[in-house]
C-alpha cells in the first residue's frame, strides 16, 4: 500500500476531567474511502475535530504526507486541501446554495470593483450550479435560501460544497443520517466519485451495511482508542459490531 | 447516474434562476413599499392640496434624513442578529462634542466660522461616533457580552457623557455657513441634508447587497457557527458592523447640528427604538440573516408619513404611534410565521 496521507498517532484529548480520546490512532491513504466507526461516545467526533483543526489534541502527533502537521484552525486544514462535512451541516440557511458554496471564498469582480469587495455573483452562480449538477445535488433553483430546501437537498449542498474545495481529503460526519433512500444513494455515489478523483474520504457512520458497501477500509474506535482495522471486503457486520462493543479486539490496532 | 434534472442544471445554469417577477413578489420589501405607496395615496386623495405641496414634502424628507442615516447602520446590526440601543445617545454625544470643538477652535463661537472649522467639526462628529461604535463592537465580539446589554450600557453612558460635556445644556454657535448650505439649503428643491442621507443610504445599500462585507453580514446573522467554520472572522466582522453603526450615528449628529443650528441634548431618547422599528418594518428579520437597506427606507418613511398624514387630515396625531405599533408587530409576526413554515420542511 502507498504512503499514508494523514496519520494520527496516540492522540489524547481531555475536556476538563473527561478523556474523550485516550491515545487514538488513525490512518487515511490517498484515494480511499475509510470509515471510522464506533459506539456513541467512542470519540469519533472528537477525533474528526482534532484532524480537521476545529479542536487541538491535548497530546499526540499528526503526520500529513509523512511530515508533522499542526492544525491551529479549520483554515489550516483547508489550506492543505482538507475539508469537512459536519454532522450539523453548518450552512447559512438564509443564503442561497451558491452563496453557501462560495462562503469565505467569494469570487470578486475583476479590476477596481473587486478591489472594493464587489462580488461576482453571476460567476459564482454559474460555477455552483455546474458543480452541484456534477455531484448530484439536483436543485430546482440556485437562488433560493437553503432553508427553503428539503433536509436532503440541504445535505447535498453541504456535501457538494466540501467536495468542491477538497483536494486531498474530506471528512464526512454522518452525511447520510437525515436522508431518504434515493438521496442516500446519491451521497454514497458522490463519495465514490470523489475517491475516484484520488481524494481520500473519511466516512463516519452508524449504518454498518452502508459502511461495508462504500468503504475500502474500516477503522474502529472504542473508548477513545483504535481497537481494530479491517479491509471492508474481508469483514462482516458481525465483526464490526464485535469490535465496537469490545467483544473482539486486534492486538496490533492501537 | 445522470438524471434529467442534473443535465438541465449543468448545461443551462441560467434556467435555474428564479424569474425576476417571482423574486420581487417573494420579497417582503415589495409589500412594505406598497404599504407606503397606499398610505401616500390615501392621504393624497383626502387632502391633495396639502399633501402634494413642495414644502410638506421637503419638511417630511428633511426631518426623516437623520433617522434614515441611523437606520442604515441599524440595518447591518440587525442582520447580524444584533441590536444597537446606543445610536441616539451616540448621535447626541457626537453632536455636542462636534459643536463644542468647532466653538473651541473658533475662539468660543463658531457662528461665523469657515469651511476649515466645519470640516474639523465633521471629523470630530464622525470619529467620536466611530469610537463609541468600536467600543460596542469590541465588547460584543471579544468580551462576548450580549449586544442588548452592551448597547444599553453605551446608551446611558454616551448620553451621560454628552450631558457632562456641557453641563447638560444645548450647544449653540453652529456655523451659519453649515446651516445655510447643508441644513436649510436645497438643490433643485431637494434639501441638501436629504441628498447627504440619500448618498449614505445608496452606499449602504450597495455595501450590503453587492460586496463581500454585506455577504458576511448576512452569513454571520444567519448562522454564526457556519460562518466561523468557513474561516470568516466573526469577531472582526461584528466589530466592523458596530463600528459602522457608530460612525453613521456620528454623521447623523453632525447632520442634526446643520439642520437645527444647535446641538441638542434632549429629544433623541427614542431614536434607537425608531430606528429599530424602521428596520424591522422594512422587512429585516430581528432574528438575523435577512434584510435590506431598500426595505429600511420604506420602514423609515411609513411612520413619518403616518404622522404627517394624520396631522394633515385632522386626525389626532396620537394615533400615529398606535398605528405604527400595529404595523410593526404584524410585520414581525409575519416574519416569524414564514420562518416557522420554512423550517418545518
Amino acid at each position: 500500500m502507498s504512503e499514508p496521507l494523514l496519520e494520527a498517532r496516540d492522540l489524547t484529548k481531555n475536556y476538563g476531567t473527561v478523556e474523550a480520546l485516550r491515545g487514538a490512532s488513525f490512518t487515511a491513504y490517498p484515494g480511499e474511502v475509510v470509515s471510522l466507526i464506533g459506539d456513541n461516545g467512542a470519540g469519533k467526533s472528537t477525533l474528526v475535530k482534532c484532524l480537521s483543526g476545529v479542536e487541538q489534541p491535548t497530546s499526540g502527533t499528526l503526520l500529513f504526507n509523512g511530515k508533522p502537521l499542526r492544525l491551529h484552525s479549520p483554515n489550516d486544514a483547508r489550506d492543505r486541501g482538507i475539508e469537512t462535512v459536519f454532522q450539523d451541516l453548518a450552512v447559512a440557511p438564509d443564503l442561497d446554495p451558491a452563496a453557501n458554496m462560495f462562503l469565505g471564498r467569494e469570487i470578486l469582480k475583476p479590476g477596481i470593483l473587486g478591489f472594493l469587495g464587489v462580488l461576482d455573483k453571476k460567476a459564482m452562480r454559474r460555477q455552483a450550479s455546474e458543480h452541484f449538477g456534477r455531484f448530484g445535488a439536483a436543485l430546482q433553483s440556485i437562488d433560493v435560501p437553503i432553508a427553503s430546501l428539503s433536509g436532503g437537498q440541504r445535505q447535498s449542498v453541504a456535501v457538494a460544497r466540501s467536495v468542491a474545495w477538497a483536494s486531498k481529503l474530506v471528512f464526512m460526519d454522518e452525511p447520510t443520517a437525515a436522508l431518504g433512500v434515493v438521496q442516500r444513494e446519491r451521497v454514497l455515489d458522490v463519495i465514490k466519485r470523489v475517491r475516484d478523483e484520488g481524494i481520500a474520504v473519511v466516512l463516519i457512520s452508524h449504518n454498518m451495511p452502508e459502511v461495508l458497501s462504500v468503504s475500502d477500509r474500516v477503522e474502529v474506535l472504542r473508548l477513545g482508542r483504535r481497537v481494530a482495522r479491517f479491509k471492508a471486503a474481508d469483514t462482516t457486520v458481525e465483526e464490526l459490531v464485535g469490535a465496537m462493543t469490545g467483544a473482539l479486539s486486534q492486538e496490533d490496532a492501537a | 447516474m445522470t438524471t434529467t434534472e442534473e443535465t438541465t442544471l449543468s448545461t443551462q445554469p441560467d434556467e435555474a434562476r428564479t424569474p425576476l417577477l417571482k423574486r420581487l413578489t417573494g420579497a417582503n420589501t415589495l409589500w412594505i413599499g406598497l404599504v407606503l405607496l397606499v398610505l401616500v395615496a390615501v392621504f393624497g386623495a383626502i387632502r391633495p392640496d396639502a399633501v402634494f405641496q413642495v414644502t410638506t414634502l421637503q419638511f417630511l424628507l428633511a426631518e426623516t434624513a437623520v433617522l434614515l442615516v441611523l437606520s442604515v447602520g441599524m440595518t447591518f446590526v440587525i442582520i447580524t442578529s444584533g441590536i444597537d440601543l446606543s445610536v441616539g445617545s451616540v448621535l447626541v454625544f457626537a453632536s455636542v462634542l462636534s459643536a463644542m470643538a468647532m466653538n473651541k477652535v473658533s475662539g468660543g463661537d463658531a457662528t461665523n466660522a469657515g469651511w476649515g472649522v466645519i470640516a474639523f467639526g465633521l471629523l470630530v462628529a464622525v470619529v467620536s461616533g466611530a469610537v463609541w461604535g468600536l467600543l460596542n463592537g469590541l465588547l460584543i465580539s471579544r468580551a462576548k457580552i450580549p449586544p442588548l446589554i452592551v448597547t444599553l450600557g453605551s446608551f446611558g453612558a454616551a448620553q451621560g457623557a454628552a450631558l457632562l460635556l456641557n453641563n447638560g445644556s444645548n450647544v449653540s454657535g453652529i456655523p451659519d455657513k453649515l446651516n445655510t448650505t447643508f441644513g436649510s439649503g436645497t438643490w433643485f428643491g431637494i434639501p441638501n441634508i436629504v441628498i447627504v442621507a440619500a448618498i449614505v443610504t445608496a452606499l449602504g445599500a450597495l455595501l450590503l447587497s453587492t460586496t463581500r462585507f454585506g455577504r458576511y453580514t448576512y452569513a454571520v446573522g444567519s448562522n454564526e457557527e457556519a460562518a466561523r467554520r468557513v474561516g470568516i472572522s466573526v469577531r472582526n466582522h461584528l466589530t466592523k458592523v458596530y463600528l459602522l453603526a457608530g460612525t453613521l450615528a456620528g454623521l447623523a449628529g453632525f447632520m442634526g447640528n446643520a439642520f437645527f443650528r444647535v446641538a441638542v441634548v434632549t429629544g433623541h431618547e427614542t431614536d434607537n427604538l425608531n430606528a429599530i422599528a424602521a428596520v424591522v418594518l422594512g422587512g429585516t428579520s430581528i432574528f438575523g440573516g435577512v434584510g435590506s437597506v431598500v426595505g429600511t427606507i420604506f420602514g423609515v418613511f411609513i411612520p413619518a408619513v403616518l404622522e404627517k398624514g394624520l396631522v394633515i387630515i385632522g386626525v389626532e396625531e396620537f394615533w400615529q404611534p398606535i398605528a405604527v405599533a400595529i404595523v410593526l408587530v404584524a410585520a414581525v409576526w409575519l416574519d416569524q410565521t414564514r420562518r416557522r413554515a420554512r423550517n418545518q420542511r
